[in-house]
């Protein structure tokens, strides 16, 4: 087990660093002129000879990689704003802040959307699930199963300024969604943060549901579980203790899938309801064409991604005895 | 599923012994399948709505280009609200007016339609054709194309698609024009074309590498290699044949996620862009404080048209899968 997780661990990494070389040129080897890009429209000379000169645009790609590089492991000084420690992705160029202090600012906010959201929609959507299974074939089943067709089929560009316009503007039920810290008062945080966490768990809920349902269904018509009911244990014990074990597996794959890509930032959710996460970071950054922070959202997405697929396969591990073994 | 799998008798209907080719038989089963037909009907009524749009706009009267703020002032207040109740629905405007500019949103939302499933046809026919050489190419092939085609699979899928979307959108769009001057339409195109491309391939081109590498071990294959058939003909005449199911099937699901991403991207404003029509951006209008906090009817039309053809394209999907493979239970 050990030596899996130490090379999925390694393989990782392998792609963490791929991928850092394929943004890197992506960004600032395959723009004729990238301080043109980052300039904007209104771009004066002046401005445009500083940001040659910040960037180091003299070098050639390959140095200026190796540079970056070198950042990211031990650090840099030779920035015009101050000195820049590990791991160090640079100084924005729209706000000449440092690019690693600015993901950390907006990473509480879209972990606690993400975390909250997922408490919501596991709730939601394995029980709704859950219970389609238990009653199969029943009406229950069928509206739930149906509900759930149509509400995947929602979009967060729609729901969201419709639960908006619907529950803040319209009736003033609510005040407008923002973050507040946990730490500074949690029950601003909570309020702050609901209709978020109901727009954008009712999209995930959805397929939890569908995905809990046909599971729990496969799993029902397994032969261990008519082993067990022939035994004489009760349907319930069986349901609870050996179907829903097994179908965890899948569940957990799309779980880690959701989470991996909320925590790099759920952009669209963000954007709607004006929440300064990381999502919301990534279109700032494009809007003032900010690549040295757009460069540090994409790699710490990607490498929240990486290590969420290592949490997935260390957690098989728990949930299905077999993987264990081999 | 391969060919020699069905069986005669897999057939229900037939009491004679009747020869089916494996298209007849699902074109049957799809026929029998009264949710995919409706669905089939509701997707079709959308790609000819898309495709006629020019067509009923001119029957209809109005372009989704005219700004009526400027024409026709007395029809909106001073904040740009259309005037009548119901975001301003009249016989004249079937789907009343845009709030803000004053565009019509019918022809809009036509206009819109036919732009975004435009684009998305475009992406699902190269990410398509993609998956079908890379997929095909790897497992047939094998060794060591194999393997660096799957590692490059595996490194495509590492990367948070719709970060890097809006992230290489500005990229993409500065290859072809300098960011000082006006960015064609086509050029957004293009770019949003290709990098929902780049990132799209990757599950489909999966899928073919596993059937193809299945396929490879069969008895059919191996005759025609015996008989002395070059690799090239065996890609195209025994094993291509042979993967049209999954293409089929996983070409109906990645079609609507295309529309909504394409639509999400124009959400955010890193797609086509005002003047340009597009369904996705009329969403990014109805999130304005200035739709939210006074008249909500224009956001249902954008809204309840695209759940009609996304539940219905899902519906499509999978009874076009159950059609192809009776043997899968829901």
């Amino acid at each position: 087990m050990l030596r899996f997780l130490l090379r999925r661990t390694l393989g990782s990494l392998v792609i963490l660093v791929l991928l850092t070389v394929v943004a890197f040129l992506l960004f600032f080897g395959m723009p004729r002129d990238p301080a043109l890009l980052m300039c904007g429209k209104t771009c004066t000379p002046d401005a445009l000879a500083n940001i040659h000169r910040t960037l180091g645009i003299d070098k050639s790609i390959p140095e200026q990689f190796w540079i970056f590089l070198q950042g990211l492991v031990a650090g840099r000084d030779d920035f015009a704003q101050g000195p820049c420690p590990a791991p160090c992705f640079g100084y924005s160029y729209h706000t000449n802040e440092q690019v690693w202090s600015t993901l950390m600012d907006r990473l509480p906010l879209t972990v606690s959307l993400a975390l909250g959201a997922t408490v919501v929609f596991l709730f939601v959507g394995l029980g709704t699930g859950m219970l389609a299974a238990w009653r199969r074939g029943t009406l229950i089943d069928k509206s739930f199963t149906a509900g759930s067709m149509v509400l995947s089929s929602m979009q967060i560009y729609f729901l969201g300024p419709l639960a908006l316009a619907v529950l803040v503007y319209q009736t003033h039920l609510f005040d407008e969604p923002r973050y507040t810290e946990l730490t500074k008062d949690p029950v601003a945080w909570f309020t702050g943060l609901m209709i978020p966490w109901v727009v954008l768990s009712t999209i995930f809920a959805a397929q939890y549901t569908r995905m809990a349902r046909s599971s729990m269904i496969e799993q029902l018509q397994e032969e261990h579980i008519r082993t067990a009911r022939a035994k004489g244990m009760s349907r319930r014990y069986v349901f609870f203790r050996y179907a829903w074990r097994g179908s965890l597996i899948p569940i957990v794959t799309i779980l880690g899938i959701d989470l991996s890509s909320m925590l790099g930032g759920a952009i669209i959710t963000e954007y709607t309801f004006g929440l300064p996460g990381l999502g919301h970071l990534a279109v700032e950054s494009v809007q003032f064409s900010d690549l040295p922070l757009l460069l540090g959202v994409m790699l710490f997405a990607a490498a929240v991604i990486l290590l969420c697929n290592i949490v997935v396969d260390a957690c098989y591990a728990f949930i299905d005895p077999r993987v264990r073994l081999s | 599923m391969v060919d020699g799998d069905q069986e005669p008798a897999a057939a229900p209907e037939a009491k004679v012994p009747v020869g089916r080719s494996p298209g007849q038989l699902m074109w049957l089963r799809f026929k029998r399948d009264r949710t995919g037909v409706i669905s089939a009907y509701v997707v079709l009524l959308f790609f000819l709505v898309g495709l006629l749009a020019p067509l009923i706009a001119k029957l209809y009267g109005n372009n989704p280009y005219t700004v009526y703020a400027d024409e026709r002032p007395e029809l909106f207040d001073s904040a740009g609200v259309p005037v009548q109740p119901n975001g301003g629905i009249s016989g004249e405007f079937w789907f009343g007016l845009e709030p803000g500019n004053g565009y019509d949103v019918f022809t809009k939302l036509l206009y819109g339609i036919r732009n975004s499933l435009g684009i998305s046809l475009a992406v699902t026919l190269a990410t398509v054709l993609t998956g079908i050489v890379l997929g095909v190419a790897a497992g047939y092939l094998g060794g060591r194309t194999d393997f660096l085609i799957s590692r490059v699979i595996d490194f495509l899928l590492a990367i948070p698609a719709q970060l890097f979307f809006i992230a290489s959108m500005p990229v993409v769009v500065s290859l072809f024009v300098s960011p000082r001057d006006e960015t064609p339409v086509y050029v957004r195109v293009v770019a949003l074309i290709s990098v929902q491309w780049f990132l799209g391939w990757m599950s489909l081109g999966r899928i073919l590498r596993g059937t193809s590498l299945a396929l490879r071990e069969r008895e059919f294959i191996e005759a025609a290699k015996v008989s002395g058939a070059p690799p090239g003909r065996i890609i195209r005449k025994e094993i291509l044949p042979n993967v049209v199911t999954p293409i089929l099937v996983q070409a109906t699901y990645m079609l609507p996620n295309f529309v909504t991403a394409e639509a999400g991207l124009s959400f955010l404003g890193v797609g086509l862009v005002e003047p340009t029509p597009d369904w996705g951006q009329m969403f990014s209008k109805a999130a304005t404080e200035l739709v939210m906090q006074n008249d909500i009817t224009y956001m249902f039309f954008p809204g309840v048209s695209m759940i009609i053809f996304i539940v219905a394209f899902n519906l499509l999907g999978d009874s076009v899968r159950d059609a192809f493979d009776p043997k899968t239970a829901r």
